[in-house]
């Protein structure tokens, strides 16, 4: 793209908000109850984190996956490549995380959760479980009705939130591989939102360098840990 | 100071807010053929991309309607645009406007072998036997595009060639391509505060006999919601404007280089309120002067 310099972040931006939340309330209408669904499925996650089930790791990557693959299809490939072409590869993108979590996952069983410390697992969980119950409410906070409102697992946002809380606690140089697509993903969020003024960027950035937190810190623990 | 500028417009439709006042909506003809266009049409960035939504669909229809009832014929779209060329299909459909349009496309893809493709996809989604005017998108892939799209003129596959910028972007390249090739149409930004198309482009235009659509009127709203905080002068009212909206209109137009200008809304009101800038007087130079000092005050 020549002279890329001139263009401005709203010069990507296809669709109006209104456009843009229509879309969201047709998109929930339409899939109702799996809101619900994908609301067990983030309470699930929570619990497993906090508990200790010695299948846990598996379980929570075959979840995630389930998510990833959700929305890959459901919201960007059949609704939101509708008003945005290039949604088209954020659906490709999330079906390659959603494969990534199955392969990492499920079948080499390189997945696995260990926090560097109680607070990073406290963190990381508060994060999934702020995802799930308190995304939603940013609707109504913001000033728009219900059945705009973007739910774990079916809606990309907290789903992409929720995902970088959780694949922070992965060990190894494995969760870098993990962690690329639901990164970037926050950041065209982000990026999304600020073209819209909408209020709910400071969230999803908030949200985002929190749940990166536990992943950078624990990249120095691993790091004091080889060095000893 | 004013000056008549509908002498010589070609009679179109009458809108009806006009209907106690029979008026002919202001034209200027393509240079390139003398075909009248009306100097009001209008664009479909981020307004018609409303996806599948029947409602919406619907309100950009009504919107459609509306215009092409005023008296409007210039339709513009892309296929950038992401669903903008499906919805201008739905709408041109139901309310029976296809043969009442200027249909203005574009080209947009980086191979130019696939111009041809893009188009015939972009036609079908217009539902239109052809386009009247395909423009290559912000000059992506032009050496390429324009040879097809000359040749598709050719043969009577498209009536009108031409090429697209915005924002002020390339103009370089604009000028040598207006230089160079026998291109119909140059769409560019232009407005009482972005006026850098007038020391060369504008006038280039003219001389080498050029039609000048101009996006991006309103600055993408944001000039108008500038304005919106100040009062509109009083002089204004002595070229029948009524609003800022029809006050930026009315500057773009009474350019003698601008052939339309393209405001895009999704609002009824809106568009009745654009189209009537397309009719009664415009202004001459002096106030053309004026309008800009008032802008650049607001």
């Amino acid at each position: 793209m020549s002279e890329w310099w001139t263009y401005r972040l709203t010069s990507f931006l296809l669709f109006s908000p209104r456009t843009y939340y229509r879309l969201l309330e047709l998109y929930n209408l339409a899939i109702w109850p799996a809101q619900l669904a994908g609301m067990a499925i983030g309470l699930a996650i929570v619990a497993l984190l906090i508990g200790q089930r010695g299948d846990r790791d598996c379980i929570i990557a075959g979840l995630l996956s389930v998510c990833w693959l959700w929305v890959a299809w459901a919201f960007h490939y059949q609704r939101y490549a509708q008003i945005n072409w290039a949604a088209t590869w954020f659906a490709a993108a999330f079906a390659f995380q959603a494969l990534l979590l199955v392969v990492v996952g499920v079948v080499t069983g390189r997945f696995v959760l260990q926090p560097a410390s109680a607070g990073k697992l406290w963190i990381a969980t508060s994060i999934v479980a702020i995802s799930v119950l308190g995304y939603p409410l940013l609707a109504p906070l913001a000033g728009r009705p219900w059945t705009t409102a973007e739910t774990f697992g079916v809606a990309a946002d907290p789903t992409a939130i929720a995902s970088v809380a959780v694949l922070g606690l992965v060990r190894g140089r494995i969760r870098w591989f993990l962690l690329p697509v639901p990164l970037l993903w926050c950041a065209i969020a982000a990026a999304t939102l600020w073209a819209m003024n909408a209020p709910e960027v400071l969230v999803v950035v908030a949200a985002g360098l929190l749940a990166l937190w536990p992943a950078v810190s624990r990249t120095r623990h691993d790091a004091s840990e080889t060095m000893r | 100071m004013l000056t008549l500028a509908a002498a010589g417009a070609c009679a179109a439709f009458r809108p009806a807010t006009v209907l106690a006042q029979p008026r002919a909506i202001l034209t200027r003809p393509i240079p390139s053929t003398g075909e009248a266009l009306p100097v009001v049409g209008l664009g479909s960035w981020i307004t018609f991309n409303v996806g599948d939504d029947p409602a919406a669909r619907d309100a950009c229809t009504d919107v459609m309607r509306n215009f092409v009832e005023a008296g409007g014929r210039v339709i513009d779209s892309s296929p950038m645009y992401a669903s903008s060329q499906d919805v201008i299909g739905y709408g041109l459909r139901k309310a029976a406007l296809t043969g009442r349009v200027f249909s203005a496309d574009k080209v947009w893809i980086s191979s130019g072998s696939r111009g041809r493709e893009q188009i015939e996809q972009s036609r079908r989604k217009w539902q239109v036997n052809r386009f009247d005017l395909v423009q290559v998108h912000n000059l992506l892939d032009w050496q390429e595009h324009l040879p097809t799209l000359l040749a598709m003129k050719a043969t009577g596959q498209l009536r009108y060639v031409g090429i697209t910028t915005s924002e002020g972007r390339r103009h370089r390249d604009i000028e040598q391509i207006m230089r160079s090739q026998a291109i119909d149409f140059v769409q560019v930004t232009y407005n009482p505060v972005d006026r850098e198309v007038e020391e060369r482009i504008l006038p280039l235009a003219r001389d080498r006999g050029i039609a000048v659509i101009v996006n991006r009127p309103f600055r993408q709203g944001a000039l108008l919601r500038a304005l919106a905080r100040q009062p509109l002068p009083a002089w204004a009212a002595e070229i029948e404007c009524t609003s800022w909206a029809q006050f930026v209109l009315k500057f773009i137009v009474s350019h003698p280089a601008v052939t339309c200008a393209i405001p895009a809304t999704t609002s009824v009101a809106h568009v009745r309120e654009n189209t009537s800038a397309a009719y009664g007087r415009l202004p001459d130079e002096a106030l053309r002067q004026r309008m800009i000092a008032a802008v650049e005050r607001a």
